[in-house]
């Protein structure tokens, strides 16, 4: 297995009004090719910060980063919008997805900000991803006439299309109820175990990071745990004990 | 990046919100219609004009002999002998900015056919003054130069004159009438041209050669007028003064003689004419074109709002790899698209109003080429100028601040 992400002694300071806040205290990590980590800590642990760092939104004040062997330090906006258009896929909280859009068309969005790819190709790698997250009968829907988790499943799909070597999820079940958090996290194990798809998924929830296969615990900007989860739960099995849906 | 899907993006975020962008639009239709038909009006009124004047020979130069003093009593031009041949061969070789020239003598009496008779003009011309006066032919045919060398006895015949003399509707091509005792036969109908703005019928002439006219019925050597054209309407100021100059060196003037001769053109009533038409152009299309400029601020309020309604797509497109000059582009294709949609409408809604002005009022009206591309060119500009702040403004967004935007 590689390197898919290295972190060394990552510090970030934000100085507001004056004073200084140090976010990241020094952070060091690595993360292989094919796991599924979880990113935990209560709010003011840093992990926002963590989370912008990583998908490459934020540059951090001082420390290495290197995603997928590329040294994001040294690079200017515009080659880290093409980073996160090549290499990363973003699953939010709130979704994110375009209104009065379809499904297809939120999914090829990715596509369209790469100049390589053709038409054609775009329309059959969203299909594809759609079909992925098991949504091929609600292409043509636009996201008001999609529930909360198969609008989550279709920026799940998004995230996909680019065929990203990291997959980074930020509160992906924060607005989610549990049944649908299960849902959704079902899927995410099934892209990890199934496809190989390395995933960072950053939460608050503690049972939704049983599901992952390691843990890392941030308490005021510095690593307070970093454990390889040795029961990690099967989504699907949680999802076929919970009583059955009788809204 | 490329266009194509730059295109795309933008017609597709304009799609969603078709009825915003529409009435976005509104501005730039209203303000293009308006340009457009306020210009047509403008030039419609100003080509009726010239029409009217052109008809009468708007590039014409007319020569008479001046008044002058002998022994202290003021005697009229035209009983003053100074035009001859010579100050039309001068003006022939020396003259640039003339196209023809023509020599003129008149004698008034009475035409004869039979037992009709009618009072009327002889005019005796050569040639060119059909062309300098637009004098067309309706049946038969034109003066020829030979007419002129001959001293030939044929004339061209008015309407006005004709239908007196021939009432029952023959065709005086070929027949022959008496004026001055004189049997002309008649060559040519001239077309029908009607009254001019002085009310002058300006059928009610005969056409002759020069010659025919001075040596038969006037006895004379010299001609009572000069008519010149100018080669086009730009350059009648300077045929005049050339006239002028030629003809002051062929009646060898000093420097300190005044003119024995008057140069007149149409040239100051045209131009009266024009700047009153011009004025009430100008007008028009400034009043269109500050409407035109209150639509492109309407676009650019919304645009704003826009921006502002759309942070967090903006942060999402730029999380999943948008360069800050994508988005850039797209806001601003999104406004030139709306502007230049605008813009093809807004020529349309012109074009239609523009025929509703004639048709329904009854007024001239002009659509010239240049307020269509003009008033499409500050379509296209309005949506570049009036695009680009909030366009800017979206591009400069954190991407983290703007997914966080509530």
């Amino acid at each position: 297995m590689s390197k898919i992400l290295e972190i060394k002694d990552l510090q970030r300071n934000f100085s507001v009004g004056g004073e200084v806040v140090h976010a990241l205290k020094g952070i060091s990590f690595d993360i292989m090719t094919g796991e599924f980590v979880t990113i935990m800590g209560s709010s003011g642990s840093g992990k926002t910060t963590l989370l912008n760092i990583l998908g490459c939104l934020d540059k951090p004040t001082s420390g290495e980063y290197f995603l997928d062997g590329t040294a994001i330090n040294t690079k200017s906006r515009d080659e880290l919008a093409t980073l996160r258009n090549h290499k990363i896929g973003f699953v939010f909280q709130s979704y994110n997805l375009l209104p009065k859009t379809s499904a297809l068309e939120n999914v090829e969005l990715p596509l369209l900000y790469n100049a390589e790819i053709s038409s054609t190709e775009r329309k059959k790698r969203a299909t594809e991803a759609l079909k992925a997250v098991n949504l091929s009968d609600r292409m043509s829907h636009t996201p008001t006439q999609l529930s909360g988790g198969q609008q989550q499943r279709v920026a799940i799909a998004r995230a996909l299309v680019n065929e990203p070597v990291m997959i980074l999820a930020d509160e992906a079940t924060g607005n989610l109820d549990s049944r649908t958090s299960y849902e959704i996290m079902a899927l995410m194990q099934d892209l990890n175990i199934n496809h190989g798809k390395t995933i960072v998924f950053v939460t608050h929830e503690p049972d939704i990071a049983t599901f992952s296969s390691r843990t890392i615990r941030l308490k005021d900007g510095q690593i307070q745990a970093d454990i390889i989860n040795q029961n990690r739960q099967n989504a699907t099995d949680v999802l076929a004990a919970l009583p059955s849906n009788n809204e | 990046m490329n266009i194509v899907n730059l295109l795309r993006i933008a017609f597709r975020a304009l799609q969603r919100n078709k009825l915003r962008a529409f009435l976005t639009m509104l501005g730039i239709i209203i303000g293009v219609a308006a340009v457009i038909v306020m210009v047509a009006i403008g030039q419609g009124s100003k080509q009726s004009i010239h029409d009217q004047l052109a008809n009468m020979g708007s590039n014409m130069i007319t020569v008479l002999p001046a008044s002058n003093i002998s022994g202290g009593v003021k005697i009229a031009g035209s009983s003053f002998q100074t035009l001859t041949e010579k100050d039309i061969i001068a003006l022939k070789q020396e003259g640039k900015y003339i196209s023809e020239v023509s020599p003129a003598v008149t004698s008034r009496g009475q035409s004869i056919n039979g037992a009709m008779n009618w009072p009327t003009t002889m005019t005796g011309v050569t040639p060119e003054y059909l062309d300098i006066r637009k004098l067309t032919i309706k049946s038969g045919r034109s003066l020829l130069p030979r007419d002129v060398t001959t001293s030939a006895k044929v004339c061209l015949i008015g309407q006005t004159v004709a239908d007196n003399l021939y009432p029952n509707g023959e065709n005086p091509v070929g027949r022959v009438i008496r004026f001055g005792n004189i049997p002309f036969q008649i060559v040519g109908l001239l077309d029908e041209k009607g009254f001019n703005a002085f009310g002058q019928d300006q059928d009610d002439i005969l056409v002759a050669p020069v010659s025919t006219v001075q040596n038969r019925i006037l006895a004379t050597i010299y001609y009572q007028y000069i008519y010149a054209s100018a080669s086009s309407e730009q350059v009648t100021d300077l045929a005049t003064a050339e006239v002028t100059a030629i003809l002051r060196k062929s009646h060898r003037l000093k420097v300190s003689d005044q003119n024995d001769f008057t140069v007149r053109t149409q040239e100051q009533l045209i131009s009266t004419l024009s700047a009153t038409t011009s004025l009430l152009t100008i007008l028009l299309t400034v009043i269109a074109g500050i409407s035109l400029v209150i639509g492109g601020i309407g676009i650019m309020n919304i645009m704003y709002v826009s921006v502002t309604e759309r942070t967090r797509e903006i942060g999402l497109r730029m999380s999943i790899g948008a360069k800050g000059k994508d988005i850039l582009m797209q806001f601003l294709i999104e406004a030139i698209l709306i502007s230049l949609t605008g813009g093809i409408i807004g020529v349309l809604l012109g074009f239609i109003s523009t025929k509703m002005v004639t048709l329904l009022l009854n007024w001239p009206t002009l659509i010239s080429e240049s307020s269509v591309i003009l008033s499409f060119i500050v379509c296209a500009l309005t949506g570049i100028f009036f695009g680009y702040y909030p366009a800017q403004k979206a591009s400069r967004l954190d991407p983290i601040d703007a997914l966080r935007y509530e």
